[in-house]
């Protein structure tokens, strides 16, 4: 279980418990804080409020190991190496999850430059899960992605969830936002969440 | 040892070629023959005053005098890595760590050479000292100055990427060591390129000084020789020590990337 209470960076102050096996759906207009507040969980903003997952607070161990179990995943994630394969620690674990997501198998040697925006949406998403957290926290997954792409995202993530990952999903699509959250928070101009339960 | 002194008088003729850079800049319109004139006039108190005061502390050879005119030009040239840096690290540090880094890969090279090659009487005998040390440091604060600004360009040009490897429990070293290796590359490059085209495109200043006093071309060869290896020692140490430290500066210890410790200049 993911608790956060007192969380504040910015505007932004939120408390929310999150169980295992739940997906919670995160909502509000543009430059509201979303953002904000998924990189303040996962500790790479400065921020205060206590943060613990199963009890355990995320100052009690390194940042690197909070952020395996706690991992953010940017609407755009960035690439650090100019070959697709090299972001993964093994390329073949990763393929069942690449071929899922309706990318070619052989994409592993290509030049990231090569790829959509899609493309590289859904490897940031492979690569984060890969990393098998407790906690995923994805920020927009599917805004650049095709209505078939979403559905493959949103399966994938269904069984993560059902085999007990929490996720929050921040999404500007309020079907979307039924569809995969068994809650919605609510984020508006003051920082504040709200729970809408559907 | 002989060579053929000029008097005050003997510079007033070579002189002349720079009033006629002033004349070509007035008739072409080029508005440079203010600039021109500044520089010609500080080049000269400059350097007099320059050679009064080596003449000084070559007379008093105190160790003293020595470290402090050492210390002067350390400043001077961590000064000189601030003003070549587009974005500046926080606070005392965009000094701080320019100068520590000089200071600490100049220094240890000079008195390295001092003590084991060169072995001056006594071992800080500015005559030995502040002319290698002099030339040491500028190629140093070249590297760290280059060494920073790739640093702080390259973190925030590749800032998406830095925080994807944050993000999936990379720790901060291994999320900024593309940068860092950049970083390093682009200090030691011009040290790299200037021992490559030695002697055969240019013939370095110390050693033409040498020549022109006298000195054997082979033993001029082999001063620049010792030189150019302080340098490129002197030049590797100081940065990477500055890229290191600009790295943990830009990071912190819950490995989050900082760049809201980086004051951009606008105005210049």
């Amino acid at each position: 279980m993911l608790t956060v209470s007192g969380l504040k960076r910015l505007h932004i102050s939120v408390s929310f418990d999150l169980q295992d096996s739940e997906c919670v759906a995160l909502q509000g207009p543009s430059g509201v804080g979303k953002t904000l507040l998924l990189r303040s969980i996962a500790d790479l903003d400065p921020n205060e409020g206590t943060v613990k997952l199963d009890g355990t607070l995320r100052e009690a161990m390194p940042a690197p190991a909070w952020r395996k179990r706690v991992t953010y995943l940017a609407a755009e994630p960035g690439w650090w190496s100019d070959i697709v394969q090299d972001h993964f620690s093994g390329w073949d674990d990763a393929l069942p999850l690449v071929t899922r997501l309706g990318l070619p198998p052989s994409c592993g040697p290509w030049p990231v430059q090569r790829l959509s925006t899609g493309e590289r949406q859904r490897l940031g998403l492979v690569r984060a899960l890969m990393l098998q957290s407790r906690v995923l926290l994805l920020d927009e997954p599917t805004s650049a992605l095709d209505s078939a792409s979403v559905a493959a995202v949103e399966s994938l993530i269904a069984e993560r969830v059902s085999n007990g990952t929490s996720v929050v999903w921040s999404t500007h699509d309020d079907a979307q936002a039924s569809r995969v959250g068994s809650r919605v928070f609510v984020m508006s101009a003051d920082g504040s969440i709200e729970e809408n339960r559907p | 040892m002989t060579y053929i002194q000029l008097a005050y008088g003997d510079l007033v003729l070579p002189a002349l070629l720079v009033v006629m850079d002033g004349a070509l800049s007035l008739a072409l319109r080029l508005k440079l023959e203010k600039q021109l004139a500044i520089a010609t006039v500080r080049m000269v108190l400059q350097l007099v005053l320059v050679g009064y005061v080596l003449t000084f502390l070559f007379a008093a050879v105190s160790l003293l005098w020595t470290a402090l005119a050492a210390f002067i030009m350390v400043l001077f040239a961590s000064r000189e890595i601030v003003a070549r840096q587009k974005r500046r690290l926080p606070g005392i540090w965009s000094y701080g760590l320019g100068a520590g880094c000089t200071l600490l890969a100049a220094c240890t090279v000079t008195i390295f050479s001092l003590l084991t090659e060169l072995r001056p009487d006594p071992w800080y005998h500015p005559r030995y000292s502040l002319p290698l040390l002099g030339m040491i440091l500028g190629n140093t604060m070249t590297g760290i100055s280059l060494g920073l600004d790739v640093l702080t360009n390259g973190l925030v040009r590749e800032r998406a990427a830095v925080e994807a490897c944050l993000a999936l429990g990379g720790t901060r070293y291994q999320a900024l060591l593309p940068v860092l290796r950049d970083a390093m590359r682009s200090g030691l490059m011009p040290t790299i390129n200037a021992m490559a085209a030695i002697g055969l495109v240019s013939l370095p200043g110390m050693m033409t000084g040498q020549i022109l006093a006298g000195v054997e071309p082979i033993d001029a060869v082999k001063y620049q020789l010792l030189i150019m290896f302080l340098i490129a020692g002197g030049t590797g140490l100081g940065t990477l020590a500055a890229v290191m430290g600009g790295a943990r500066l830009l990071t912190d210890h819950r490995h989050r990337l900082r760049l809201d410790r980086i004051n951009t200049e606008t105005s210049t």
